[in-house]
């Protein structure tokens, strides 16, 4: 068949090429068939666990079963966190006919923001397999439910699933001292038992609901499922049931802590009420506040840039995390820290020319009553809150020993048990300055200490707790939230409590507390006007701390500016005296009426602890308050 | 019957009618003109093709009667052609080419869409088929009867004028787009000149020019076909997409290993995880179910049925005749090594399905009658005067 061609038709060797060509297509064809018998073998035999494996995979799902997440009460069993059921928009994609379309009939109906849409679009693209349902709305009202239903036919893919969510009846009021649950973001999921939080979507961010994470969040359970390609489940193969978070009672009162927030409203401040004896924190109050129930469903950027650029601050957790120099405040563990040094005794007595002099120097630290108060003992220093018996002591103390006995007042420290994100403020000693400043310590910055300023700072949370250990007469109990986990009770005596506070004369005690008596029932007491109609026995303590600037990039326009300069009240108290049943300290940013502004809301505090049937008015104890501002009464 | 027997008659003249003896006893399948080999072989497939589409349809009764009725009027087409003579077959060749040809006219021109591709022709009420069928069988007839009156080996000129009848349709099928279809028609008819014998010096030259020719084919391709061929380079770069099939057809093959996991209870054919499983894929169910043995099995009587095929093709007296036979059957090879290839991932996926076992009624009366061709080539052999 080379060259040689015939112009005729030759049936045999027409016959022969055909069936040469025949035997060589029958080789190919045996060659193919062993090319796919060859395949069919490496994926049957030697690749068969890869592959039944990977259709076991298929075949069975895991689903979790997120446990219930544990209630939080307050003390009196009033739920402050609860789940509640909310609605969820989800759209399985598969089942969409035209996406766009659906989403832009869904925006007309329900008004879903843009970025929502976006994120969905970013989430179902995120899907680990077909039929999957992906997330577009949380939370819909009963309205946008309806307007769905009404609509459903035009809808194919788009359903409403029901799911558990956080809510807080009483948020604004609460957020401070409860924290809240948010959106488990890729930082918290990295640390996390991924097992134990496959079904949970949310978890604590700040406050309890962050310190009781474990304990409120509970055991996954687990349920082993055979479905078909669509996700839809056919039948159970196994299952685990979840173990639900425990319920919290926490040792808040939440009346009392609704009264802080309401004396505080319209101002800055933070209010912490603790029962001395137990250590229990009844109020935990930081105002402003806000809503924490937006941050469960994802707040909108615009409401989130609004709180965090809120010249309030209503982010910030005062009554943890703020830092204030507790002026006058501090006088009386000052009192304490020199009897106990023995630098001092209750009887002492000093003259006070309205100034103080360090010896060899000629510069002096005055007295906030400029011709001076006299002759002045422990008492009447306390009583009248006289700045130049304090500089003495403090001196005859020095810093190092200051130091030592502000720390065992918690001053400087994490005193809570239990509570997320304290802060430890500043208790200054020598070796602070120095490696802060790389400076020596110098002898007036003690004075300053001495009567509360200067370096030292505290945090209502601290000022509530040293008055607390102050009121049970140096015997710690570490503040806390927490009164029961599910049905365990929290230990009044709890692991890491700092040592009690000794005097070596126990009637000691009672002299400083007469002083401090003095001060809301005395003739010349620093808060008296709230000693007038006392129906029982207070020790308190007032003080005001100067607002020394302003952050540097803040805008203030003049009124405000003005109203912002003005100094902090500040006012510790415990009552009754005899015993102790509730220890409070009182923050107002910027009250202007000195501190006996703090000292109503203190008294209005400890009235209503007090006082069963009596609660207070705080209508009146702002009438009292509007036609005391303005006028200064005092250190 | 052997290749001696068999040359031994075709060299002699005419055989003798007079061996009445043998031709009594071949008389009963002689009479109705089918092989009883290739026949049964095709019923053992179709037996066995519908008891994997009982399992493949999510034991669908209806759809297996569905099928089976087809395979009846199937049969019926096979055993209707088989009566045709080849000179008959020969002489309407043309005819029905033309037709053909016309026909895919009138679908680029007023042809139904259905799933992204113009196929269909439509007399509304009547009768609703795809040109491009006819076509499978059309045109192997019509390059063999071109190339039987010429003198083989064909020489340029002829094969210019194959090239033109294979092009044009090949070209209006692909247009639709239907590749599966455009390969097999294209196959159907490059079969028929590599069986005449075209020399190696051309082939060499046509697969070198082949090969050079890809990337304009490449550009030339849609892009859900383009998606098609990357898919099968790597089927992970899209697991919930184009991948998605090739990724559940492999899963549920390998995963039925050697004895399979038994009738109906392939979980990735019962869960639904196979896309397509009781048309295209369906072999992937046979793959799960049945194992490696199934498989072997299948693979076998289609191995058979193509030797069958071809040692009737090989009987045939007529060159038209025997390239036309010769061309049907290596081309039914080729939707076995296509399909199969494809479900098991070492082709790209291409709309070709498993023959007499994928559901669907078109493709299977278009294999019957090519096999109903085969046997009226084969059976008349003896009554062809030479």
């Amino acid at each position: 068949m080379r060259r040689r061609r015939d112009t005729l038709k030759n049936p045999e060797q027409e016959l022969r090429v055909f069936r040469m060509r025949s035997l060589l297509a029958v080789l190919l064809v045996v060659c193919l068939t062993g090319l796919l018998g060859g395949r069919l073998f490496y994926l049957q035999v030697v690749q068969h666990e890869v592959y039944s494996t990977r259709s076991e995979k298929n075949r069975v799902r895991v689903e979790p079963l997120p446990p219930t997440r544990g209630l939080i009460y307050d003390r009196n069993g009033v739920l402050l966190a609860e789940n509640r059921p909310t609605y969820n928009l989800t759209l399985v994609r598969e089942r969409v006919e035209d996406l766009d379309a659906t989403l832009s009939l869904l925006v007309d109906l329900l008004g879903i923001p843009e970025e929502e849409v976006e994120a969905f679009r970013v989430r179902s693209r995120q899907r680990q397999r077909p039929f999957q349902p992906a997330l577009l709305m949380s939370d819909l009202d009963e309205d946008q439910i309806a307007r769905l239903a009404v609509n459903r036919h035009r809808l194919p893919g788009v359903e409403v699933e029901a799911q558990l969510l956080r809510y807080y009846p009483d948020a604004e009021t609460m957020v401070h001292a409860l924290g809240y649950v948010g959106r488990i973001n890729a930082e918290e999921l990295a640390g996390l038992d991924t097992g134990n939080y496959a079904g949970t979507h949310f978890i604590g961010k700040t406050g309890v609901e962050r310190f009781y994470e474990d304990e409120l969040h509970g055991q996954a359970g687990l349920r082993k499922v055979e479905t078909n390609a669509r996700g839809r489940v056919l039948r159970e193969l196994g299952h685990t049931d979840p173990v639900p978070g425990k319920d919290l009672t926490l040792t808040l009162d939440s009346e009392l802590q609704k009264l802080a927030v309401e004396l505080l409203d319209g101002r800055r401040g933070a209010i912490v009420a603790i029962a001395p004896a137990t250590g229990e924190i009844l109020a935990l109050a930081s105002v402003p506040g806000f809503d924490s129930n937006q941050f469960v469903t994802g707040i909108d950027v615009a409401s989130y840039r609004a709180l965090r650029e809120n010249l309030d601050l209503p982010l910030y957790n005062r009554a943890i995390r703020g830092h204030y120099p507790p002026g006058s405040t501090i006088k009386p563990f000052m009192a304490i820290s020199a009897l106990k040094e023995g630098t001092i005794t209750p009887g002492k007595v000093i003259y006070d020319p309205g100034y103080y002099q360090l010896p060899n120097d000629s510069r002096r630290y005055r007295n906030w009553l400029r011709w001076g108060h006299g002759r002045v003992d422990l008492e009447r220093a306390l009583a009248v809150s006289n700045n130049t018996y304090f500089y003495s002591l403090a001196h005859d103390l020095g810093i190092d020993r200051i130091h030592e006995n502000m720390t065992a007042f918690g001053f400087g420290e994490r005193v809570a048990h239990d509570i997320y994100g304290e802060s430890d403020a500043l208790m200054p000693s020598r070796d602070w300055k120095r490696g802060r400043f790389n400076q020596p310590w110098y002898p007036g910055e003690t004075l300053s200490v001495g009567i509360g300023q200067g370096y030292l700072q505290v945090t209502p949370l601290q000022l509530a707790t040293a008055t607390a250990v102050l009121a049970n007469r140096g015997q710690w109990v570490k503040p806390r939230l927490a009164q029961r986990i599910g049905e365990e009770q929290v230990p009044v005596a709890l692991p890491d409590t700092p040592p009690d506070i000794m005097l070596s004369t126990e009637g000691w005690w009672d002299r400083v507390f007469s002083g401090m008596e003095k001060v809301v029932s005395g003739r010349e007491g620093t808060a008296r006007r709230i000693g007038r109609d006392l129906d029982y026995r207070m020790a308190g303590k007032s003080g005001t701390a100067q607002v020394f600037s302003l952050g540097q990039n803040e805008k203030y326009n003049a009124d405000e500016l003005k109203e912002r300069l003005r100094d902090h009240a500040l006012f510790t108290a415990f009552a009754p005296v005899e015993d102790p049943r509730i220890a409070v300290a009182v923050i107002v940013e910027n009250a202007g009426g000195g501190s006996t502004h703090a000292a109503h809301l203190a008294k209005a505090m400890t009235d209503a602890w007090l006082l069963e049937d009596e609660a207070p008015d705080t209508e009146e104890v702002r009438e009292v308050l509007e036609r005391e501002d303005g006028r200064v009464t005092g250190n | 019957m052997s290749w001696s027997e068999l040359t031994r008659g075709l060299r002699a003249h005419p055989v003798k009618p007079s061996l009445s003896g043998i031709a009594r006893r071949r008389s009963l399948w002689q009479r109705i003109h089918l092989d009883p080999w290739l026949m049964g072989m095709l019923l053992v497939l179709m037996l066995a093709g519908l008891v994997v589409l009982y399992s493949a349809s999510g034991q669908r009764l209806p759809m297996v009667t569905a099928q089976a009725i087809r395979f009846g009027v199937a049969l019926g087409v096979m055993a209707g052609l088989a009566q045709l003579s080849p000179t008959t077959l020969l002489r309407w060749t043309p005819l029905v080419y033309l037709a053909g040809v016309l026909m895919l006219v009138a679908v680029e021109l007023i042809g139904d869409m259905g799933m992204g591709a113009r196929r269909w022709l439509v007399i509304p009420g009547v009768i609703r088929f795809q040109p491009s069928e006819l076509m499978k069988l059309a045109m192997p007839m019509m390059v063999a009867a071109w190339l039987s009156r010429q003198p083989l080996p064909p020489r340029w000129r002829d094969l210019l004028v194959c090239v033109a009848i294979i092009g044009l349709p090949v070209v209006l099928i692909a247009k639709q787009p239907d590749l599966g279809t455009s390969l097999l028609v294209t196959c159907s008819g490059v079969f028929v000149i590599l069986l005449a014998g075209l020399s190696w010096h051309f082939i060499l030259f046509c697969g070198v020019l082949a090969a050079s020719a890809l990337p304009l084919l490449w550009m030339n391709l849609h892009n859900y076909q383009r998606q098609r061929v990357l898919t099968f380079l790597d089927p992970e770069s899209d697991p919930l997409g184009a991948g998605w099939n090739i990724i559940q057809s492999t899963t549920a093959i390998g995963s039925g290993g050697f004895w399979g996991k038994g009738w109906l209870q392939g979980t990735q054919s019962q869960l639904e995880f196979l896309p397509e499983r009781h048309t295209d894929f369906i072999v992937a169910v046979l793959g799960e179910e049945f194992g490696l043995v199934g498989m072997l099995a299948f693979l076998l009587l289609y191995l058979l049925i193509v030797g069958r095929g071809l040692w009737l093709a090989g009987a045939a007296q007529e060159t038209f005749g025997r390239l036309v036979a010769g061309s049907i059957i290596l081309t039914f090879f080729i939707y076995v090594f296509v399909n199969v290839g494809m479900v098991s991932g070492i082709l790209p996926v291409v709309g070709v399905p498993l023959p007499l076992v994928s559901y669907g009624g078109t493709s299977s009366v278009t294999l019957m009658a090519g096999f109903g061709i085969l046997m009226a080539i084969h059976a008349h052999r003896r009554l062809l005067p030479r």
